[in-house]
């Protein structure tokens, strides 16, 4: 799928028996989001986590860029487990984009694609370009969108943006949190296909998280199905529907159901 | 005599008490600020010291304020007859609307606003002066306000112990018994208070962004 497979070894992900419990410890109520996840993610992969609401997929994803921490269990990112790494330098170097954007209010466009680049203490000039460069590759104007605000915005803009701040520092790992879930119809479409081929040209290694099977299936070079906080199925979108599992083929007559109802 | 005669007549000394009453008013401001908005940003991330900071701030305001200038008088240093006693009084009443709108202001920011900022590798101190602190200037600046306006209004009492202002025509007329005296004290007052509303309501609105 990818159009050149990266040779970079390095940026994959790796699950090693991963645990995620929440609760008091003391009165052993622990209650696990994620259970004995083991899983490798390789370079250049588009792997969609797919799965209901409360499935772990989101808290897999948080796991990656050490927004969270295993309880159990190691998550490896390019080499080096994420309880040895800074976590400021392995956010600066993982590209993250949630549903709503999280776009800086009190930011223009510009700032906010630029802010890693800020924060890395980038030159303005250099940071200005590559600002310029990730809104044509988003799609968007430079001249017209740079010194806009977000809430002047639709919301296909903003997660537009959203996707151009992630890349600004190049990060060979992006992390997406369901981004077109809060679009209308149409616009989400229009980003899917986009992305999709964005996506490809980029070469990076991308952890997508839906509940929507038809945006797997678009997206995915592989779909890891979650329930309840364990992996149970794992294929290339050409075998996912042929799995012989409940929750696959629940999944499954989603797509058969009325255009537009949530998967 | 009527107010109008009597302003007219004592109109200069009107407008000392007005000035003394606003250096009342902008010293207490002034450390209200400089005590509430970093006690405001101290306690985000301290659940107890934040308990304990407002619950106290809040008993300062239930005490009245003739009541509480009068406890104040017997303690040392901070006590006494004048305007010291009276700014440490302002102080402890200005307190509040602005330490409780420096939290709220600073924990009322949109939660993927401040999830992005975390995923983004921004350290704390940067989520808070660059995110936190930007985003939550107009509910401070609100939070100041309202205190400039009660501190305006509390001011008045602080003539009845010999800090000046305003107060002391307002004091005087009660006395004696004489309405035009009393408004000569009241009028300017709550005409501070109108334009310190409107100055301060006016930079609040420029603040915001969306």
């Amino acid at each position: 799928m990818n159009a050149k497979p990266a040779p970079l070894a390095e940026s994959t992900i790796e699950f090693r028996d991963v645990t995620y419990s929440i609760g008091s410890i003391g009165r052993n109520s622990a209650h696990a989001l994620v259970s004995n996840i083991s899983q490798v993610i390789s370079s250049g992969e588009t792997l969609v986590l797919l799965g209901r609401s409360g499935s772990g997929k989101t808290t897999l994803l948080r796991l990656i860029n050490r927004l969270l921490l295993p309880t159990g269990g190691q998550v490896v990112v390019q080499g080096r487990a994420t309880s040895d790494w800074d976590p400021i330098r392995l956010r600066r170097s993982v590209g993250y984009v949630i549903q709503e954007a999280g776009l800086f209010p009190h930011f223009t466009v510009a700032e906010n694609i630029g802010l890693v680049p800020t924060l890395e203490r980038w030159d303005a000039d250099r940071t200005a370009a590559r600002v310029e460069e990730l809104l044509t590759l988003v799609g968007l104007d430079p001249r017209e969108f740079t010194l806009r605000r977000p809430h002047e915005l639709s919301g296909g803009q903003r997660q537009r943006v959203g996707v151009a701040r992630a890349l600004a520092a190049d990060p060979p790992v992006l992390l997406m949190d369901e981004p077109f879930g809060a679009l209308d119809p149409v616009t989400r479409a229009e980003l899917q296909r986009e992305f999709s081929a964005l996506a490809r040209r980029l070469g990076k290694t991308i952890v997508f998280v839906t509940h929507d099977l038809r945006e797997a299936l678009l997206l995915a070079s592989r779909i890891v199905l979650l329930q309840a906080g364990r992996i149970i199925a794992s294929a290339s979108p050409q075998e996912f529907l042929r799995i012989d599992h409940p929750e696959v083929q629940a999944f499954a007559s989603s797509l058969g159901a009325l255009p537009g109802a949530p998967a | 005599m009527t107010p109008w005669t009597f302003f007219l007549e004592h109109r200069s000394e009107i407008l000392e008490a007005m000035l003394a009453h606003l250096m009342l008013v902008v010293t207490a401001m002034a450390f209200a600020i400089a005590i509430g908005v970093p006690l405001g940003l101290l306690v985000v991330h301290r659940p107890t010291l934040r308990n304990i900071s407002l619950g106290i701030a809040s008993v300062f305001q239930t005490i009245p304020s003739l009541a509480l200038f009068g406890f104040l008088i017997p303690i040392p240093f901070i006590g006494g007859i004048g305007r010291r006693t009276a700014i440490v009084a302002l102080v402890l009443y200005a307190l509040l609307p602005i330490l409780r709108n420096t939290y709220v202001g600073l924990t009322g920011i949109d939660p993927a606003v401040l999830e992005a900022a975390e995923a983004m590798g921004m350290t704390d101190a940067q989520i808070v002066w660059r995110v936190r602190f930007p985003l939550a200037l107009p509910v401070i600046l609100a939070g100041i306000r309202t205190a400039t306006i009660l501190t305006i209004g509390i001011a008045t009492i602080a003539a009845a112990i010999g800090a000046g202002g305003l107060g002391t025509f307002i004091f005087r007329g009660v006395a004696m018994v004489n309405d035009a005296v009393i408004l000569a004290g009241a009028i300017p007052a709550a005409l501070l208070a109108i334009l310190a509303d409107i100055l301060l309501g006016w930079i609040e609105r420029r603040l915001h962004i969306v």
